[in-house]
């Protein structure tokens, strides 16, 4: 098997008391969609701002493709090759779609601007659908659409890593079978995805492989199948039998 | 560069052309005014060159305008003249460096407080300098500078600061700044060293306003720390850009001519019930037109176009 391109190893938060995530550990290939599951407070998006550098590690150490990211600042770390969308969908309010891509194509540590950030813009905004929208303000947009454009503005800044917060999260059937199509159409280009999702058709019909976390702490890993059967996994979402 | 933008350019060209003979056809009175106006328009486009897009509201404007003061009424007689202002330049940006570094890290409220903080703790520190150091509170400027000069200084400075927020909007920095005023944590997350790109822009806004204070200091003879640390000149540079709109560069003229006018008249008429006007004038701006008079502009041209397509 090929080198991880991510390698988290023993990543530890505390807030307060509460040990928000305790001692995980996760490896992710170039090209995988790996899933991060478990119930409601157990961790996920902690993690995520973990490795995008929201937020800072009590213990443990991260690594892309070899390289320490968990003592770096998030731009550094974005500028390392980590782009994420947010659990609340963050566009920028005040512009249109187009200057928000052009936000991601601008800083990243393969800048492009001018011209040539204006034309990668609007190929991207085709790219997840909003084509015809370029110069519309963000504030216009539906929630789908924000969806679109701020996977556009993580799309612009190449990253080796993609980190998705439950981005199918409150779509329609309809938008829901949009979003899937464009994740797998990610697939196809080779990106490599981490993605929090609770949406159990999507990681059925996405992810190559996915961990599952509960109260902070690592519980199971495997083939979508495998871990939604596992016991600890049921246990976790549904309680004991005999609870 | 297309025809539009080079009338635009020409006819900027003919305004300061112009702008530049008003000593020439202006009483006393009327210069004074205009240096009042040129004095308010440098020093709120300079906060709002900041403060627009980052959303940062600062009321430390009369810490750096006062520290320019002051470095004229120093050095006004020891250096060649050009020489007190490159060095008022240099004192204003490294302070305004080591104040960014310190305070740009704070958000919201957190921020406001410390700038206002910071502007009483300068005019302390000056106070306690002079009271146990000198041991004369006020100074005399006398520098050799007439109230036409102090007029052309103004103007070129205010083409300095328009200039440079031009270039500054049409940058990458430009973009960063606005990425960081809708939404702080996504700036940071596309790569933008956020606390870089505020100083780096908190220090030019600053270094312009101590420029500003070194220029005027010729106007008064006589300083102490409560003239040229006085709190209401930063408030008045607020609501003037906030009349006037911080959105666009141009924006914050359109709030300077009227309440410079304003001003005059109030403190000629109600002398002691000044400070209670400008608080009046405050909160009615705030509460009527909270995008400034270019936004109300702006919206009446869209409501309009859309009743014309319509």
């Amino acid at each position: 098997m090929s080198a991880p391109l991510l390698s988290v190893s023993g990543l530890t938060r505390r807030f307060g008391g509460l040990v928000a995530v305790d001692g995980v550990t996760l490896e992710i290939h170039p090209g995988e969609i790996v899933g991060l599951l478990g119930p409601n407070g157990s961790g996920k998006t902690t993690v995520l701002n973990l490795i995008s550098g929201a937020l800072k590690s009590d213990a443990g150490s991260v690594s892309l493709r070899g390289r320490a990211l968990e003592k770096l600042p998030a731009f550094k770390i974005a500028r390392e090759g980590v782009a994420r969308t947010f659990q609340l969908v963050r566009v920028l309010g005040s512009m249109t779609c187009k200057e928000n891509v052009v936000a991601g194509l601008a800083f990243g540590a393969k800048s492009r601007w001018g011209a040539e950030a204006d034309a990668a813009a609007e190929n991207l905004l085709t790219r997840v659908g909003l084509g015809t929208r370029a110069n519309v303000m963000t504030s216009e947009l539906t929630y789908i659409d924000q969806k679109r454009l701020e996977l556009a503005r993580a799309l612009a800044m190449q990253p080796e890593l993609l980190l998705l917060d439950e981005w199918l999260a409150g779509l329609n059937p309809t938008e829901l079978r949009d979003g899937i199509e464009l994740v797998r159409s990610l697939r196809a280009e080779g990106r490599t995805i981490l993605m929090v999702e609770h949406v159990m058709d999507a990681i059925r019909s996405l992810c190559d492989r996915c961990y599952v976390m509960n109260a902070g702490k690592k519980i199971a890993e495997g083939t979508p199948k495998d871990v939604l059967a596992h016991p600890e996994v049921i246990r976790a979402y549904l309680g004991d039998a005999d609870a | 560069m297309s025809a539009r933008n080079i009338a635009v350019a020409a006819a900027l060209a003919a305004l300061v052309i112009s702008l530049a003979f008003v000593p020439s056809v202006a009483n006393g009175y009327q210069l004074s005014l205009a240096i009042n106006i040129m004095n308010y328009t440098v020093l709120a486009t300079a906060w709002t060159l900041f403060s627009g897009p980052t959303r940062y509201v600062s009321l430390a404007t009369v810490a750096f305008f006062g520290i320019g003061a002051y470095t004229v009424a120093v050095l006004g007689e020891v250096l060649a003249w050009p020489l007190v202002l490159l060095v008022a330049f240099a004192i204003g940006f490294v302070l305004s460096l080591i104040v960014g570094l310190s305070t740009l890290r704070l958000s919201g409220v957190y921020f406001v407080i410390f700038t206002f903080g910071l502007a009483e703790l300068v005019r302390q520190f000056v106070t306690w300098y002079e009271v146990n150091v000198t041991r004369t509170l006020g100074r005399y400027v006398f520098v050799d500078i007439t109230t036409e000069q102090i007029y052309w200084q103004l103007l070129a400075l205010a083409v300095v600061v328009f200039a440079s927020g031009y270039l500054i909007q049409r940058s990458k920095l430009g973009l960063a700044l606005r990425v960081i005023g809708d939404d702080e944590a996504v700036a940071r997350h596309v790569g933008i060293n956020t606390t870089h790109a505020k100083v780096v822009l908190f220090a030019f806004s600053a270094s312009f306003m101590t420029l500003a204070g070194a220029v005027m200091a010729p106007r008064w003879t006589y300083i102490d720390p409560a003239i040229a640390f006085n709190p209401v000149v930063s408030f008045q540079v607020l609501i003037m850009a906030l009349l006037g709109g911080v959105h666009r560069l141009y924006g914050p003229v359109f709030g300077v001519i009227p309440l410079v006018m304003l001003f005059e008249v109030l403190l000629a008429k109600f002398p002691n019930h000044f400070s209670i006007m400008v608080g009046i004038a405050f909160l009615l701006i705030v509460y009527a037109i909270p995008r400034g008079i270019v936004g109300l502009i702006e919206g009446a041209q869209l409501s309009l176009s859309r009743m014309k397509g319509a």
